[in-house]
């Protein structure tokens, strides 16, 4: 069970099991984000009134598909392969317990499927949040909870194999910063993971007829400790994933471990506050609790963030620098590799998620900007810049890496890759910028039909709306293009593109 | 120099360089500007979501409502009530699926504590053109202190996903020049 072979590219030891478990995570990572982006066409095509696609039910439906598909399947799939890679991999040591790995695998494969089926049949049409007392069929809140204890014991597994390593002494000093900040990304998980449990169990027993009521503000209460800590996974993993992809395509460096490492920290003991800012304008909290709670207790997380912002590009800089681009104050930046779709992927996440996912994020958590903001298009508008053009991009360009080093197969329509992460990003800036806009006007989020051609009174939105949606449809559907093209490209490689002899091209 | 895939070599708790010393300290100091600004404007902000929360049973909820229509009832339009309250009354606002009821007819200028609430499921409040937004939840009763300051005819969308009819969920909230004039307050919900 215990082969190894050596990464001619990297130089690392890949155990077997751990390539296995990666590829099988990643290619159902890559499924869900297949079924998570028609939903999202679909959807996009709906809330344009112009065309204004689906009828009601199926509107519903397909956003709570698109939800459940993109936030929690593809991108737990997604890092699940990445905590295999962050331990097993870059650690030079084997799996835990493999036959756990699987077993979860299987688990979450289960449970996914379990909760597709019910969207897809009409049986959970509650959307992502699922607020009691709309109630879903009780399977579909089983599949999430089998999900989610698969993704827990992957998270063990993880934790296993930094104890393995460390055991066995497949790396000498300390676990790489990589390594590091995805550890913390498997803490916050497995607090949020907690809270999972902490609601969907008896929400859960509730809809079997077990328990008589879940409170509908204790129920969000808890629920954006799940909701909105997975986010913060997401930000911890993907900012590991920029040190990473920093290594990879440019041979970036670390400033200070000691200053990186520190904000890492930072985010495990105060992101999890973040689920408050949900709750702002709720009945349920005094404004002592929101304040202080919705704050990340003085900001401490966003500092983290903030920290990241400056060591990434910093090291990046560095980087380049100690291989002699040193003209200059930008010589670094115009000689960087722009053609390497990994690398072009890493700095617009770094950019869009900063100044447009997380300027909105943090200006929207404030008491009184919330009560404009709060359930209008601004959200959908902020999360889009954060988790797709921030986290889902990262990833992205890390599968440029993951196709040649784990698959061992080229990069197949190399020039289609390479203007990838520009239609991606670019359609995802203008998505979600001129979301955020029509979310000024009040134009609210999860709404079939703006026209309100159906409704007892008439309501008139600023003509400014019908161009700003315009926009968004634009920006969406040049971002599924992007979208596509990306599974064209991993799926093509991964099934019929060329094996990788030793060496094989730069990527 | 090393990456960050590569294990850091030796004891790697050192001083940071200055550059980045003086980032964190200017990243620190300005989430300090953003954390004093939450108490600050709570104090001296016009609009505030913090009102008056209690628990409460959604049929006394829909009782209390009932009086409240009952008392002040001017008339019907589409099927729902239209309710003209004295200046600083409470006044009662019941999300369900999927209308808003009553109508309100308010004075411009005068100061009103209105309750929302829904008898079944989350409801999402949003007052347009002005966009003004809250969460409706079962089982809760909102009490925000509001003061008109405009006269017009406003609409409550429903922005919190509430089953299939959720988009045709639309109310109305007229705002009238007062018997008094009334001095416009500051700020919509202080």
């Amino acid at each position: 069970m215990n082969t190894f072979r050596t990464c001619p590219v990297t130089g690392l030891k890949v155990h077997a099991q751990a390539d296995g478990l990666i590829k099988a995570n990643a290619v159902v990572a890559t499924v869900a984000l297949l079924v998570g982006g028609i939903a999202a066409i679909l959807v996009l095509l709906t809330r344009w009134q112009v065309v204004h696609l689906l009828p009601a039910n199926w509107f519903y439906r397909l956003l709570t598909i698109h939800g459940m598909t993109m936030l929690i399947f593809f991108i737990l799939f997604f890092e699940m392969a990445i905590l295999y890679f962050a331990s097993a991999v870059l650690l030079n040591s084997r799996v835990a317990t493999p036959r756990l790995g699987w077993a979860s695998f299987w688990l979450m494969v289960v449970g996914a499927v379990m909760v597709e089926w019910n969207m897809f049949a009409g049986k959970a049409d509650v959307l992502f949040t699922s607020y009691v007392p709309l109630k879903a069929n009780s399977w579909y809140y089983l599949g999430v909870i089998l999900f989610a204890v698969g993704a827990l014991l992957v998270v063990c597994i993880f934790f296993g194999t930094l104890v393995v390593a460390k055991r066995e002494k497949t790396y000498t000093g300390s676990v790489p910063l990589v390594t590091f900040g995805a550890a913390t990304a498997a803490i916050i998980a497995v607090i949020t993971l907690g809270h999972g449990a902490a609601i969907y169990i008896p929400t859960y027993l509730w809809s079997l007829g077990l328990i008589k009521s879940v409170d509908a503000e204790l129920y969000r209460l808890v629920w954006w400790g799940l909701g909105h800590s997975s986010q913060q996974i997401n930000v911890a993993a993907m900012v590991s994933v920029w040190y990473l992809l920093g290594a990879l395509t440019i041979g970036s460096v670390v400033l200070n471990e000691k200053v990186s490492r520190s904000a890492f920290v930072l985010y495990v003991l105060f992101i999890s506050m973040a689920s408050a800012h949900h709750l702002l304008v709720d009945p349920g909290f005094g404004p002592a609790w929101k304040v202080w709670n919705t704050s990340y207790a003085m900001y401490l997380a966003v500092l983290a963030s903030m920290v990241h912002g400056f060591t990434v590009p910093a090291g990046l800089e560095l980087g380049q620098r100690l291989r002699g681009l040193t003209k200059g104050l930008f010589e670094w930046l115009r000689k960087a590799p722009w053609d390497d779709p990994a690398f072009s992927s890493m700095i617009f996440s770094i950019i869009i998620f900063g100044f447009v996912g997380g300027i909105t994020g943090v200006t929207f958590g404030t008491e009184q900007i919330n009560i404009i903001a709060h359930n209008t298009l601004r959200v959908p508008g902020h999360f889009h810049a954060t988790v797709v053009a921030g986290t889902a991009l990262a990833f992205m360009g890390l599968t440029y890496y993951v196709i040649p080093l784990i698959f061992r197969k080229q990069v197949a329509f190399w020039p289609l890759a390479k203007i990838q992460p520009y239609l991606f990003a670019g359609g995802m800036l203008l998505f979600s910028v001129a979301m955020t806009f029509a979310g000024t006007f009040g134009v609210p989020r999860r709404h079939y039909d703006i026209s309100f051609s159906q409704a007892p009174f008439d309501v008139e939105f600023s003509p400014a709306v019908d161009l700003v949606m315009a926009i968004t449809a634009i920006g969406g559907l040049l971002a599924a293009v992007g979208g596509g093209i990306y599974i064209l490209v991993t799926v093509w490689s991964v099934f019929f593109g060329k094996p990788l002899e030793l060496g094989g091209k730069r990527v | 120099m090393h990456s960050g895939i590569e294990s850091p070599p030796g004891v790697w708790w050192k001083p940071a360089h200055r550059a980045e010393k003086l980032w964190v300290a200017v990243a620190f100091g300005w989430c300090m500007v953003l954390f004093a600004m939450m108490p600050f404007w709570h104090l001296k902000g016009g609009q505030n979501p913090s009102g008056v929360r209690h628990t409460v049973d959604p049929q006394a909820f829909m009782a209390r409502t009932q009086e409240f229509i009952n008392s002040y009832q001017v008339g019907t339009e589409g099927g729902i009530p239209v309710v003209e309250p004295p200046a600083g009354s409470d006044i009662y606002l019941i999300g369900l699926m999927w209308s808003w009821r009553p109508v309100l007819r308010l004075q411009r200028g005068a100061q009103y504590t209105l309750h929302l609430s829904s008898l079944d499921v989350n409801h999402g409040f949003g007052l347009l053109p002005l966009n003004i937004n809250f969460q409706v939840v079962p089982g809760y009763d909102y009490g925000l202190r509001v003061t008109p300051t405009e006269v017009g005819d406003f609409r409550i969308v429903c922005n919190e996903f509430c089953g299939i009819g959720h988009h045709l969920m639309v109310g109305r909230v007229i705002v009238v020049d007062g018997p008094a004039g009334g001095a416009p307050g500051a700020g919509g919900t202080p």
